[in-house]
């Protein structure tokens, strides 16, 4: 039983009980409205102040000629400058492409081994479990974890990868390098990408084959269905939804990954890697050039955000069909 | 009334703890007076450093903290430090490079007054240090720094292979002469190429390890040993700024063709994005014949008990067909400019330029850059690199130290590594649009920059 201790006001000198009274009758005069602000009011606060302030400061600076490493030059008004010549740059609409076909890439491959996983996670067998946990394990390590590691997996003396494809090919293991030649590397870090994310797929998956009601199944199995045409006609449309819903939580991750191809190749080899997340690190983190890099941090993310709203629009319209 | 008593105890223990620690945190204070942080990258000679920094603690009874982190972000961490006008940094030991964007951001403390008053003289050292280090702008008595760490590039060898009877008959009925450390890049080729595939104690070795790092500045710092000798200059020097021509000319073009072929030839497998560490590793574990690499990790490879002491031997970079350059590598010591600790750092400089002190720092893993140690008679006989150290030193030539290195040294390791290692154009067209890069960057930069000589 919870004692609540009251002070005895009659003690306490210069303190008197009508003063008490007064104070908790304004507390009481409180809105729900008062105190709900009140509870959401410091949330609020620190978003503005590590979010929204940060976005509106990025906006000023991305129109200034601010370089942190030549902070003494005069700051100036550019106008849309930056924003220009991030948009006419042959370079800026290279790492673009690159970046578009790694997120389309690893993004399909990830759905086709994330969504085969699941449907056989989804059975019942033997070690079902600790299966299932293997599986899972690369997504609980961190991306720099993953790409340190694979670094040394993938190294052509000493790393196990070629080791096993010379197996299959019959090519000597250090006669390819996956991580330092044009051909392989952007395969590479799809590769491994998908190595780590396919099972986050294979999650939201599961999810949705798991919300397939059974009488679905029983009553096409009544019709005497094929197992192929119950894939086709049932398990496959009802989980669109989901499938939809892990391309763009991967699509949009994959937008923005950094340090997993950092580690893996910096980039290279020459700027073959170069996703536009590298390009903005290097811009505003070793070149410094502020303004052009905040400018074209708001093109990505405008970029993202308009990609993203036209996506959840269409899957609203698959979930109601 | 248990829980008033319960009360009543929490409370006190957390006012003696609330004191406890107050008093601590007020000794801490006293002590901050007398505790200097020192920021570096984590390598060998920081090691040395360190042991170093215990006698001047030992005299001034200041403690020395230091911060030491990794080369491959270095500069991120430091020049963002330096950026936000951070006080984590006491002392800096900045790369040569900085040293303009430094002193016009004045992220360092002018060093001249207290030069003068200390009667430190910069003609006390090597030149090719008060230049690259120390001096901004160049060649003006503006010092911001004192040379702390000489370093260049230069390479290593493998003696013991390199004399053995059958390896050296076979290389004379191949090329005509004997097989010695290479003075020119064309015998350097010939030699990597020799040891390129060749078994030796039935191991496959390779020829040459040579730098081509792509995230920080490692292909830069290697192919531009090559470059300075095939004729490469950073501007004209008549004429500031003016690179057409000198950059791209046809000489750097085919200093920067040789780098490929270098590479293509007779690297290890998959050295693809290497740098220092590889390069150690590679050289360590017996994989190549020679390594490119800089002189501050020359100290820990002679003691390596499998490569080191008579089975290691040093060469000065070699040279080309228009010139004999080395890369210059090294840092100055700065005050940091924010430091609430200047005085105490002035002192750590002042004892820092001792010719004692100097001479102990080579002695213990550090380059010295005071002419009283590496122009001593006894010098070259004192470690069995420090003869190609001293002619390495004589000639240095270094990157842009400009305000705008960083943008700089990354547009040289996009185009390079891009023909180098990604086979994308030709070294003239490599060339063409790092001149193009650096006059954009030159041209923000409010600079005048000709395009023609």
């Amino acid at each position: 039983m919870t004692t609540i201790l009251q002070p005895d006001h009659a003690t306490i000198p210069g303190v008197s009980k009508p003063v008490t009274s007064r104070a908790a009758r304004r507390v009481h005069g409180l809105s729900d409205r008062t105190i709900a602000w009140l509870f959401v009011a410091p949330t609020i606060a620190l978003l503005l102040a590590i979010n929204i302030f940060p976005l509106i400061w990025m906006i000023r600076l991305s129109f200034t000629n601010l370089n942190l490493s030549m902070s003494y030059l005069p700051l100036r008004f550019v106008g849309l400058d930056n924003f220009r010549d991030i948009l006419t740059d042959e370079d800026v609409w290279f790492r673009l492409q690159t970046t578009a076909q790694f997120v389309i890439s690893s993004v399909a491959l990830q759905v086709v081994v994330g969504f085969g996983l699941a449907l056989l996670i989804n059975r019942q067998f033997r070690g079902h479990s600790f299966w299932t946990t293997i599986i899972l394990l690369p997504m609980m390590l961190s991306p720099a974890v993953v790409g340190n590691f694979w670094t040394l997996l993938l190294q052509p003396q000493i790393g196990p990868f070629n080791y096993l494809i010379s197996l299959f090919t019959g090519a000597p293991p250090s006669s390819f390098s996956m991580t330092g030649q044009v051909a392989l590397a952007p395969w590479t870090i799809v590769l491994v990408d998908t190595w780590m994310w396919a099972p986050y797929v294979m999650l939201i998956c599961l999810a949705g084959l798991r919300s397939i009601p059974d009488y679905i199944y029983e009553a096409a199995e009544v019709d005497r269905a094929s197992a192929w045409r119950q894939f086709w006609s049932i398990t496959l449309p009802m989980t669109v939804p989901f499938l939809m819903l892990a391309v763009l939580f991967r699509a949009i991750e994959n937008f923005k990954m950094f340090d997993m191809v950092n580690l893996l190749t910096s980039g290279g080899p020459g700027s073959t890697t170069e996703l536009v997340s590298i390009s903005l690190k290097r811009a505003a983190f070793e070149k410094w050039r502020t303004g052009y890099s905040s400018a074209l941090a708001i093109i990505l993310f405008v970029t993202v955000f308009g990609a993203a709203n036209i996506y959840v629009k269409t899957l609203n319209k698959v979930k109601q069909r | 009334m248990r829980r008033l008593g319960w009360l009543r105890s929490t409370v006190a223990s957390a006012v003696v703890a609330t004191a406890a620690l107050g008093a601590l945190g007020g000794g801490e204070a006293a002590a901050q007076g007398k505790q200097l942080t020192l920021c570096w990258a984590a390598w060998d000679p920081a090691n040395a450093l360190v042991e170093l920094g215990k006698d001047f603690t030992k005299q001034s009874g200041i403690e020395m903290k230091y911060e030491f982190v990794p080369w491959t972000s270095y500069a991120d961490r430091f020049l963002n430090e330096l950026n936000s006008h951070g006080k984590l940094c006491d002392l800096i030991i900045g790369d040569s490079q900085w040293i303009g964007g430094a002193a016009e951001n004045k992220w360092y403390v002018k060093l001249n007054d207290f030069f003068d008053k200390e009667k430190i003289s910069m003609d006390d050292f090597v030149p090719a240090t008060v230049v690259g280090y120390s001096q901004w702008p160049k060649n003006t008595p503006n010092y911001w720094a004192l040379p702390a760490m000489a370093d260049a590039v230069g390479w290593t060898y493998r003696k013991d292979w390199f004399s053995r009877p059958e390896i050296q008959s076979a290389f004379k009925a191949k090329y005509g002469r004997d097989l010695a450390p290479p003075k020119t890049y064309d015998e350097l080729k010939q030699i990597a190429e020799f040891f390129q595939g060749r078994e030796i104690d039935g191991k496959k070795v390779y020829g040459a390890y040579i730098f081509t790092e792509r995230g920080s500045e490692g292909i830069t710092m290697g192919v531009t040993n090559v470059l300075y000798n095939y004729g490469f200059a950073y501007d004209n020097p008549k004429k500031a700024y003016q690179m057409q021509g000198i950059v791209n000319s046809a000489d750097a073009a085919k200093g920067l063709e040789f780098y490929k072929e270098l590479y293509k030839c007779c690297t290890a497998p998959g050295m693809t994005n290497a740098y220092m560490q590889e390069g150690l590793d590679a050289f360590k574990s017996g994989q190549v014949a020679m390594q490119m690499n800089w002189f501050a990790f020359f100290p820990g490879l002679y003691k390596d008990p499998n490569v080191g002491g008579d089975k290691i031997g040093f060469f000065v970079n070699p040279a080309g067909p228009k010139g004999h350059f080395t890369q210059l590598g090294g840092q100055g010591i700065s005050v940091v400019a924010t430091s609430e600790h200047k005085d105490d750092a002035l002192a750590y400089i002042k004892w820092f330029a001792q010719p004692a002190v100097q001479q102990k720092w080579w002695q213990i893993g550090g380059y010295s850059a005071l002419k009283a140690v590496v122009d001593a008679p006894d010098f070259p006989k004192s470690a069995a690199f420090a003869p190609q150290f001293l002619e390495s030193m004589g000639i240095v030539k270094d990157f842009w130290a400009e305000p705008s290195y960083a943008q700089l040294l990354l547009d040289m390791q996009k185009r390079v590594h891009d023909y180098v290692v990604a086979d994308k154009g030709t070294s003239q067209q490599a060339l063409d649009l790092l001149v193009k890069d650096w006059t954009k960057v030159f041209k923000e930069q409010g600079k005048e920059v000709a395009s023609s000589q």
